[in-house]
């Protein structure tokens, strides 16, 4: 997918103005972090469980290429292939000659967030293979043509309304008056189209939460069971991961599932947790007679050892989005690209590169709520910062900005002269304020003031008003 | 403290911050009150100036280290630094010693500094261990925990237990206290629109409690939320927990005008 993140401002001003994302935004705001705080208290070792989901994932990235090994020689041994992919280039010619292969013309999908980032959709359809989303959210923005506005709830910026009008103009051949006000009986519609489809495929693409090195294993959660008919029903499974999705053993992917749930709906289980190792076996009844795992890396070695190690534990479970207050004014759609919130301002200049990216970053509060519910403690605020010093370094940071900043920090650096400058300027605005407390307007603070009043200085420094003071009181300075 | 002889009173240094210094100076009186009752010396170092923070946020490390390191100097020969600020005080504690990763003297400077640095309430009660007796403030209030203040120096109990003390005063807690309210330095400055939303949603939440005043610990966060509550016209008087603990809340309000005649 094309990224807009180059054009943060322009797009969240877009969100700002939006009631319909709003009144979504509100919503989601109301629902996962309620359940997130409900699910955490019913649980009294839930903090004993994230650190051990923090560390699972921190011995992993120690040991990754240890584990990858591992993996593959399991896969192997379950008679499936791995096929490992620098770039996202070569992941999607990997896709897209496995589909070949298989002469698919229609390949069935559960949600991936990896699919998204190589943007596999656009490639397939491209070369004449019809991908067909079947997670309900995510079948709807395809529809829609839009990328996902979450990384968990991928249609969450939309309406009923807006959904069933999508239905109507998308699916022609249905009558174009039948009822469509009840989400039931857009899930009954969505589901007749994707039966259908389920039923076509001749491969099945799914992404994966965790690979398992102990066992070859890869484990798909979801609500809606749509990965189950995905990955059983067509004769060829491909499974797209990126690399640091792997986890040493069975005992290690449950402890994170565990976490997973919770941090991302309150659930304590999603309701379906698939494990896929290797193709069909003699004997069982159904699953796939091929077994593929394209395993992505595109920049994430890059990260491993580097300020930006810590990302690579991220489990994908939505958390830090749920409780931003910059995603929860804006949505995910303003930072342009697949991923959103604070873990995308984090990850997508990994990703696309800080020039692509350049607000990202910086719009945050670093008001450290993400750090304080995300399940594997990735210290989000502090690598947000890195960025901004990357960038300031980079001289990336605006003229104006760096100008201000180094004004200021010139006086602050100079006590002496900075009390002679603040006691002139806070008595000038005082003077100035005529009493009433606060300005409405203020001309090199015009981003305050277009929306608040600025409250006016009291007229003298407290410093000075301190040492003008009789010494006894002022201490011994 | 434990090499000095027990008659000494306990030396705190005040860090009064840039925002009180230039804006507010009663915070800093209130601050230093409620310090010289609980039986400290307090001084007030001329060499303060600000934490830092706008360049350390903007990634600017190189300014906020000739920044820290004055401030270091200016107070590390203190019992105790003491700041009316969660933001800067977690400045000093949690940031400091980062700043000097090149530089070992100074970074055992700057931890020797984080390790006696205090949020103003944390130190009351935890330190200190003060009860609030004596003191009045007829009405409702309602109290923002600011995100450092609350994430990075574990400050959540301590204002409201100093508040339970206060003749008078009953506390409504709203039910976004924990929210950040959009102000994060140069951030409500960058984003304002952004920015704007959020400190909507804080007032909305804050009109909400029916509370008459809000309370915060930091000065950044309530001159935000003052400027926001004054442009829609809401009543709503603003000011430092500090001049509440002091019995120093009888002057004009955050953003209020001199004279009743605005
Ligand atoms: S950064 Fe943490 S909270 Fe955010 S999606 Fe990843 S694991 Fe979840």
């Amino acid at each position: 997918m094309e990224s807009t993140a180059a054009n943060f401002k322009e797009n969240a001003l877009g969100a700002l103005g939006d009631a319909r994302l709003r009144d979504a935004l509100d919503k989601l705001s109301g629902g996962f972090p309620e359940n997130r705080r409900k699910a955490a208290e019913r649980l009294p070792e839930f903090e004993a469980l994230r650190d051990q989901a923090r560390d699972i994932k921190h011995h992993v990235l120690e040991n990754l290429d240890h584990y990858l090994e591992a993996f593959e020689a399991r896969v192997v041994e379950a008679g499936g292939t791995v096929h490992w992919c620098r770039t996202a280039a070569e992941a999607r010619t990997t896709i897209l000659r496995l589909c070949k292969q298989a002469g698919a013309k229609t390949v069935t999908k559960s949600k991936s967030m990896i699919g998204e980032e190589i943007a596999i959709n656009e490639h397939l359809e491209h070369h004449g293979v019809e991908p067909v989303e079947t997670d309900l959210g995510e079948y709807i923005i395809q529809l829609r043509r839009e990328p996902p506005s979450h990384i968990i709830a991928p249609a969450i910026h939309l309406s009923k309304e807006q959904i069933a009008d999508t239905f109507r103009e998308k699916h022609r051949d249905l009558l174009a008056d039948r009822p469509l006000e009840e989400p039931r009986a857009l899930l009954e519609e969505a589901r007749g189209i994707l039966r259908e489809k389920f039923v076509a495929a001749d491969v099945g693409l799914t992404g994966a939460n965790m690979l398992i090195a102990e066992t070859g294993s890869t484990v798909l959660v979801t609500n809606e069971g749509n990965a189950d008919l995905t990955y059983s029903l067509p004769r060829v499974h491909i499974v797209l991961a990126s690399l640091e999705k792997i986890v040493p053993t069975l005992e290690d992917a449950t402890t994170i599932l565990r976490v997973l749930a919770r941090s991302a709906t309150g659930q304590e289980m999603s309701v379906y947790n698939t494990f896929c190792t290797g193709p069909k076996r003699p004997g069982d009844l159904d699953g796939p007679e091929e077994f593929h795992v394209v395993l992505l890396d595109n920049g994430r070695t890059d990260m491993l050892g580097g300020e930006f190690h810590d990302m690579l534990r991220c489990i994908r479970c939505g958390a830090c989005l749920n409780h931003c207050p910059i995603y929860k004014s804006v949505g995910g759609h303003a930072y342009g690209w697949v991923y959103s919130g604070p873990m995308g301002a984090v990850l997508i200049p990994n990703l696309i590169g800080m020039e692509n990216a350049h607000d990202l970053p910086n719009a945050s509060t670093l008001c450290g709520k993400c750090e304080e519910v995300c399940p594997v403690r990735i210290p989000l605020p502090r690598m947000l910062r890195a960025w901004r010093k990357r960038q300031f370094e980079a001289q990336n940071t605006s003229k104006a900005a760096r100008a201000g900043l180094r004004f200021w920090a010139f006086f602050a650096g100079q006590p002496w002269l900075y009390r002679i400058f603040a006691n002139l300027a806070v008595g000038a605005l005082h003077k100035l304020s005529r009493g009433r407390g606060r300005f409405r307007r203020m001309a090199f603070l015009g981003g305050w003031t277009t929306l608040r009043d600025l409250p006016a200085p009291a007229g003298k420094t407290f410093i000075s008003q301190w040492h003008g003071k009789k010494p006894s009181e002022s201490g011994h300075e | 403290m434990s090499e000095k002889p027990a008659t000494l009173p306990t030396h705190v240094g005040l860090f009064a911050t840039c925002l009180v210094d230039l804006t507010r100076p009663q915070v800093g009186f209130a601050s230093a009150k409620l310090l010289q009752d609980a039986g400290c010396q307090v001084s007030v170092p001329k060499a303060q100036t600000c934490c830092g923070q706008p360049a350390y946020n903007a990634g600017d490390n190189a300014d906020a280290r000739a920044i820290a390191t004055k401030t270091i100097k200016a107070f590390e020969n203190f019992d105790y630094v003491v700041v009316p600020s969660g933001s800067c005080a977690g400045m000093l504690k949690h940031h400091y010693p980062g700043l000097f990763g090149d530089d070992p003297d100074m970074a055992a400077r700057a931890r020797s500094l984080a390790a006696k640095t205090h949020e103003l309430t944390a130190f009351l009660v935890d330190v200190l261990k003060v009860e609030v007796t004596g003191v009045a403030f007829d009405g409702t209030v309602t109290y923002h925990d600011s995100c450092s203040a609350l994430r990075e120096m574990g400050v959540k109990r301590q204002p409201r237990r100093l508040l339970a003390g206060v003749g008078g005063l009953s506390l409504k807690e709203a039910k976004e206290s924990e929210t950040c309210c959009g102000f994060g330095g140069l951030f409500c400055v960058k984003y304002p629109e952004i920015s704007g939303r959020m400190v909507d949603a804080k007032v909305d939440d804050i009109v909400d409690t029916g509370a008459g005043t809000l309370l915060s610990g930091d000065l950044g966060c309530l001159m935000n939320m003052a400027g926001r509550l004054h442009r829609r016209g809401i009543a709503t008087e603003v000011r430092h927990i500090a001049e509440v603990l002091a019995g120093m809340a009888d002057g004009p309000a955050i953003g209020a005008a001199e004279k009743k005649t605005d």
